[in-house]
């Protein structure tokens, strides 16, 4: 891959061509094609979807439909009717718990793991306080992977939910979705699994209909799309066992005084005018991650974690602790670290203070997995996508020199 | 301006107050959920001053140094003046220029202890 031609495609490198960016997974950068479509739907054909009368409504509409296809296409959903837009993997997500409210009985329970981020583990937790089903948390293994067995030590025939992350957004592991969900299908065809792909569409390939999952969710601020855009994916059965959690204007098909009747799915999901440009310039995102291939993407990203943890170990060797699978064909771009006593907080400041690198301090959304599986308050984490090169990892290098130098 | 100034660094390193009193009137534990910093602090109030103060905790150099530095502040204080002091008192206190992402751990010392003389008071 050539990584100077790429980074031409980000304004934020252009006009800043020192930023060393390391926090993908917090949100991804926006390419060019994306930021420009955003423009020109305000400036070309700002009008609502699905109600107006004239050509730009018509315009607008297409074109936030088109989004939905090519959504579906990319995650190979077997129709457009399967893709919901939302605001975020959050509102996915509790789109789902909510939904399901009122289908979960005292005598269930709800399954997920000791790895998961805030959204794909409060919703589920909360979830199970309503309606008074048992809440699992399938411990991990310490070297950042699940134990198979285990986690389906918790799935009995009373389990209705499991909720697991495609990628962990700490450890970057890398789950065998696939496979956990056959052997979850045998020990219980009932249970209803919901994967948290957030951290995984941008690095891997994603296609429903191999995994066989009943709900999917990302955002497509983490797949270089804007913010504010969500993906809930669902088979379309699954979908329509959903109850609003919004209920309002563009889902309806009839209200009385005494009576709404709602459209179908997945209209029924969107109440209120969505996001119509985020939506439109999602496609302009996937155009462009399929302007990869992700197994180049996936052979870039292996090469930097290799190149990130030999020159952690070659320059630091046991002051720098490293988190989750030693193996990088188990680990996706994230990289999660301790570094002496250092706080995490003071690494994050100094790098960007002195060397304009950007990289996340703290829990990462994931207290449970910090407090409960690491053992450790907080780490500092770095993670890659295709605008990032070796040179950062030298930079970073330096920065982390300079830490000590400050902080002894 | 470089938020890693010497004195921020020294109070870092070799922190004032740091430990626990032994028998405090006033006591409380806080944290800061977004970087699990903690702290813990100890007070003693005599006539309503503030005759000694400990803490004890974990975290990064600005919250560790900034609560440092408000012990020695606030010793023969009276309560209503340690309530009183605001959000700029301590950003002048440090001498640093502190952005949005880091105010909270600037913030955590005098957050817990203006708690603890307001709701953790040791009952005999």
């Amino acid at each position: 891959m050539n990584i100077a031609k790429i980074k031409q495609d980000y304004d934020i490198f252009v006009r800043d061509d020192t930023l060393v960016y390391l926090d993908s997974c917090a949100t991804s950068l926006t390419p060019r094609p994306v930021v420009a479509k955003i423009l020109e739907y305000y400036n070309s054909y700002n009008a609502n979807v699905a109600r107006g009368a004239y050509r730009n409504s018509t315009k607008a509409t297409r074109e936030y439909e088109l989004s939905r296809k090519s959504v579906a296409n990319f995650i190979y959903a077997d129709s457009s009717d399967e893709i919901v837009f939302t605001s975020g993997t959050t509102a996915s997500l509790n789109t789902i718990a909510y939904g399901l409210l009122n289908s979960i009985k005292k005598t269930h329970n709800i399954v997920t793991t000791a790895m998961e981020h805030h959204a794909n583990f409060v919703p589920w937790q909360q979830l199970s306080i309503k309606t008074g089903a048992e809440f699992r948390v399938a411990p991990i293994e310490k070297d950042g992977t699940i134990n198979i067995d285990k986690l389906l030590g918790n799935i009995d025939e009373n389990t209705k939910i499991l909720a697991l992350t495609f990628v962990s957004n700490v450890l970057g592991t890398i789950n065998p979705i696939a496979e956990i969900i056959q052997k979850v299908r045998k020990k219980n065809p009932n249970t209803l699994v919901i994967i948290d792909a957030a951290q995984a569409v941008s690095h891997l390939l994603v296609d429903v209909q191999k995994l066989d999952c009943d709900y999917l969710a990302f955002s497509m601020h983490k797949l270089f799309g804007p913010t504010g855009v969500g993906i809930l994916y669902g088979k379309k059965e699954k979908l329509e066992l959903l109850e609003p959690l919004f209920t309002g204007g563009e889902m309806i098909e009839e209200v009385t005084d005494t009576c709404t009747t709602f459209r179908e799915v997945p209209q029924k999901l969107e109440a209120g005018t969505p996001n119509i440009a985020g939506v439109t310039a999602s496609r302009e995102a996937i155009d462009y991650i399929n302007s990869f291939l992700f197994r180049e993407i996936r052979m870039h990203e292996k090469e930097l974690m290799q190149y990130c943890i030999d020159s952690f170990q070659k320059e630091f060797g046991n002051a720098l602790k490293i988190y989750g699978p030693k193996d990088i064909n188990k680990r996706s771009g994230a990289i999660s670290f301790t570094f002496k006593n250092h706080h995490p907080h003071d690494i994050a400041t100094i790098l960007d203070d002195k060397m304009n690198i950007a990289i996340r301090a703290g829990q990462h959304c994931a207290m449970p997995l910090h407090t409960d599986v690491l053992g450790v308050n907080a780490t500092a984490r770095v993670s890659f996508s295709v605008y990032n090169e070796k040179k950062d990892i030298d930079k970073l290098i330096e920065g982390l020199k300079e830490v000590e130098k400050i902080l002894l | 301006m470089d938020l890693y100034q010497e004195e921020i660094l020294e109070h870092y390193h070799n922190p004032q107050n740091s430990g626990r009193l032994n028998n405090p009137t006033h006591e409380r534990c806080a944290n800061n959920p977004t970087c699990g910093d903690k702290i813990c602090t100890t007070i003693v109030v005599e006539n309503n001053i503030i005759k000694d103060i400990k803490f004890e905790g974990e975290g990064c150099a600005i919250s560790q140094a900034s609560t440092s530095m408000v012990t020695d502040e606030i010793k023969g204080k009276s309560v209503e003046e340690v309530l009183q002091i605001s959000r700029d008192d301590i950003i002048e206190l440090l001498g640093i220029e502190i952005g949005i992402g880091r105010i909270k751990c600037a913030l955590l010392g005098i957050e817990t202890i203006q708690k603890a003389l307001e709701f953790g008071k040791i009952k005999e």
